[in-house]
């Protein structure tokens, strides 16, 4: 079992590497995005020393981290269950005995690996030189961080295999995966941190599973948050998991049922 | 135990009609108009290990549903149906290492990396390690020297070789082929034919096969079920379709001389035998005998003793696609 996963991730590394060129691509394209924030950024704060409890270079090390994270947790999970369910392909994985949501899962977990020792590491190492930022070397705080951000990976995963399976049920979702790649990228706090939100919009940000991708795990590292303030924190990201990975279960069973494999 | 057993198996699609018109388009956004087609309708289905079975039908007939609700990939709407003794829908993880199937239409192999690394991410997945079998099976085939190449760079050819390996890579006993041979010249089709034969006889590995090229029926199967519109239409062996629809042999002949069709008719009357006469060449006749009564011997025996001289003949039988064609013509 653990073998094919292993076997799984390996062979998306290998894919990976056939697309060497999106590789290159997108560490100009993180890299630019980066840019553009911290800049931004520094023109709000205009020298002022602090916002809703972000330094200016808290801010600027956040939205690194954030990017930086994104490559990792980030994947095309969704366009690829969509795709495979449009073109009937999918019938070729049903006739695996595997799960197929766990493959897609492991080749998620593939992507974000790839991506996180050959894009996010260096990535970091190079922005770190360029922008202000300020890492910590506590290793506590570090170890918090990595498994905070294995539950964002786990969260938008889950997220990702939800809006892909909603292709069941419409066939074409396309206008559905554009939508929900906006609302991720702005309610789990990467362009804004959720602090920055109205009090009001905070409270529903609370009730909703975006923030478990991207600020929890983000916020973690740049405040430095102590094991009291990181554990509900946490807490919160275990919960979405199990939320998430119940309706993704039922999704699946029900797709099984109404499956129309189109084509051929 | 049979390795296909299906019983009024049957499966309905709910299938949306649109409206015309931008108005229809509108009224289709609120209330759908929905109607349901019998794709597969009551059929019964059983095949005993080691079988090679040909399934054929017009474009539309159900062929692919069949194959679907087979291999689990669809829910049957009604009926009974087992698999290698499983219920294929609802026990996929265990029923699915049973069976290997080959989409000629679609590729079970990963696009974009070596043909190597598919065969050992499959090997992973059915949790077997039987490098012997696959080593023959590339020898057979003949994809060595392709193993190491993306399969996006493949030709048809070669790519369906591989799929064929990677479906059998686990040693299923039973293999469901939907269109392998699709669009493949005449070697690599013998090719995969002989590998097919080889696999029946050492594993007794029982093969359904869809296919609209028919002489791959007449290469592999002895048994041949038809399907049409959801019905099946006949089931059994092709010698038996063969002589029940098969009538009209023809007897083509050129002689020396030319002679008159009446007196070609007057020859043999007493056989049910009608003549006709090439247009072009006026020394080229052709003779069409009526049902199975009487053979082509009789005839040329006749023609031979009358004094009728031959130059040529040429005794020609009616195809497996000839009598598919008249049978789909009248339904």
């Amino acid at each position: 079992m653990l073998a094919m996963y292993k076997e799984v991730i390996r062979i998306r590394f290998l894919m990976m590497l056939a697309y060497r060129v999106n590789y290159y691509s997108g560490i100009i394209i993180y890299s630019i995005n980066i840019g553009a924030y911290v800049f931004l950024w520094h023109a709000v704060y205009g020298g002022k020393p602090s916002i809703q409890g972000f330094t200016a270079i808290q801010m600027a090390t956040y939205i690194a981290i954030s990017w930086m994270a994104r490559a990792f947790y980030y994947n095309n999970l969704d366009r690829e269950i969509a795709e495979e369910i449009r073109d009937g392909s999918v019938a070729i994985q049903i006739i695996r005995p595997y799960s197929y949501l766990m493959v897609k899962v492991f080749q998620g977990f593939g992507e974000g690996l790839f991506r996180l020792f050959l894009f996010s590491i260096p990535g970091m190492i190079i922005v770190s030189f360029i922008y202000p930022i300020q890492l910590t070397t506590n290793p506590l705080v570090w170890t918090q961080f990595l498994i905070s951000l294995l539950f964002g990976f786990i969260v938008n995963v889950e997220v990702n295999l939800i809006v892909g399976l909603f292709a069941f049920f419409i066939l074409n979702n396309q206008g559905i995966l554009w939508a929900k790649r906006f609302l991720v990228d702005l309610l789990s706090g990467l362009i804004i941190p959720i602090s920055f939100f109205p009090a009001v919009l905070q409270k529903i940000f609370a009730f909703l599973p975006f923030q478990a991708i991207s600020y929890i795990p983000s916020n973690t590292l740049v405040k430095g948050l102590s094991i009291h303030q990181w554990l509900p924190a946490i807490g919160v990201q275990f919960v979405w998991t199990i939320i998430l990975a119940l309706i993704c279960w039922g999704f699946w069973s029900k797709a099984r049922k109404t499956l129309i494999v189109q084509g051929g | 135990m049979n390795a296909i057993e299906a019983e009024k198996l049957t499966k309905e699609f709910q299938i949306y009609q649109s409206r015309k018109g931008l108005t229809g388009a509108f009224r289709d956004l609120f209330n759908r108009n929905y109607r349901t087609i019998r794709a597969v309708n009551e059929v019964n289905i059983s095949i005993p290990q080691g079988e090679m079975v040909g399934y054929i039908g017009e474009n539309g007939a159900g062929k692919s549903t069949t194959i679907k609700m087979l291999t689990g990939i669809l829910q049957p709407t009604s009926g009974e149906l087992k698999v290698n003794g499983f219920d294929p829908h609802n026990q996929r993880e265990e029923f699915v290492k049973t069976i290997g199937v080959v989409f000629g239409q679609r590729s079970q192999l990963w696009w974009d990396i070596a043909v190597q690394e598919s065969f050992t991410l499959l090997q992973k997945v059915y949790r077997v390690d039987n490098q012997k079998l696959l080593d023959r099976m590339i020898e057979v085939l003949n994809i060595g020297e392709l193993l190491d190449q993306p399969v996006r760079k493949l030709s048809l050819g070669q790519r369906m070789r591989c799929e064929l390996v990677a479906s059998l890579i686990h040693q299923p006993s039973l293999l469901f082929l939907d269109e392998p041979t699709i669009g493949l010249d005449v070697l690599v089709k013998e090719n995969i034919r002989q590998f097919l034969r080889e696999m029946n006889k050492e594993f007794g590995t029982t093969i359904l096969l869809t296919t609209h090229d028919l002489t791959d029926i007449e290469a592999l199967c002895s048994r041949v079920i038809m399907l049409d519109k959801g019905n099946i239409i006949y089931d059994g062996g092709l010698t038996k379709l063969k002589q029940e629809w098969g009538e009209g042999k023809k007897i083509h002949l050129e002689l020396d001389q030319e002679i008159s069709l009446e007196h070609l008719g007057q020859l043999t009357e007493a056989l049910p035998v009608t003549w006709s006469k090439n247009e072009a060449n006026t020394k080229l006749f052709t003779a069409s005998l009526q049902g199975n009564s009487v053979t082509a011997s009789e005839v040329l025996s006749l023609l031979v003793t009358s004094g009728v001289p031959i130059h040529e003949m040429q005794i020609q039988e009616v195809s497996t696609e000839e009598i598919v064609r008249k049978i789909y013509q009248e339904g």
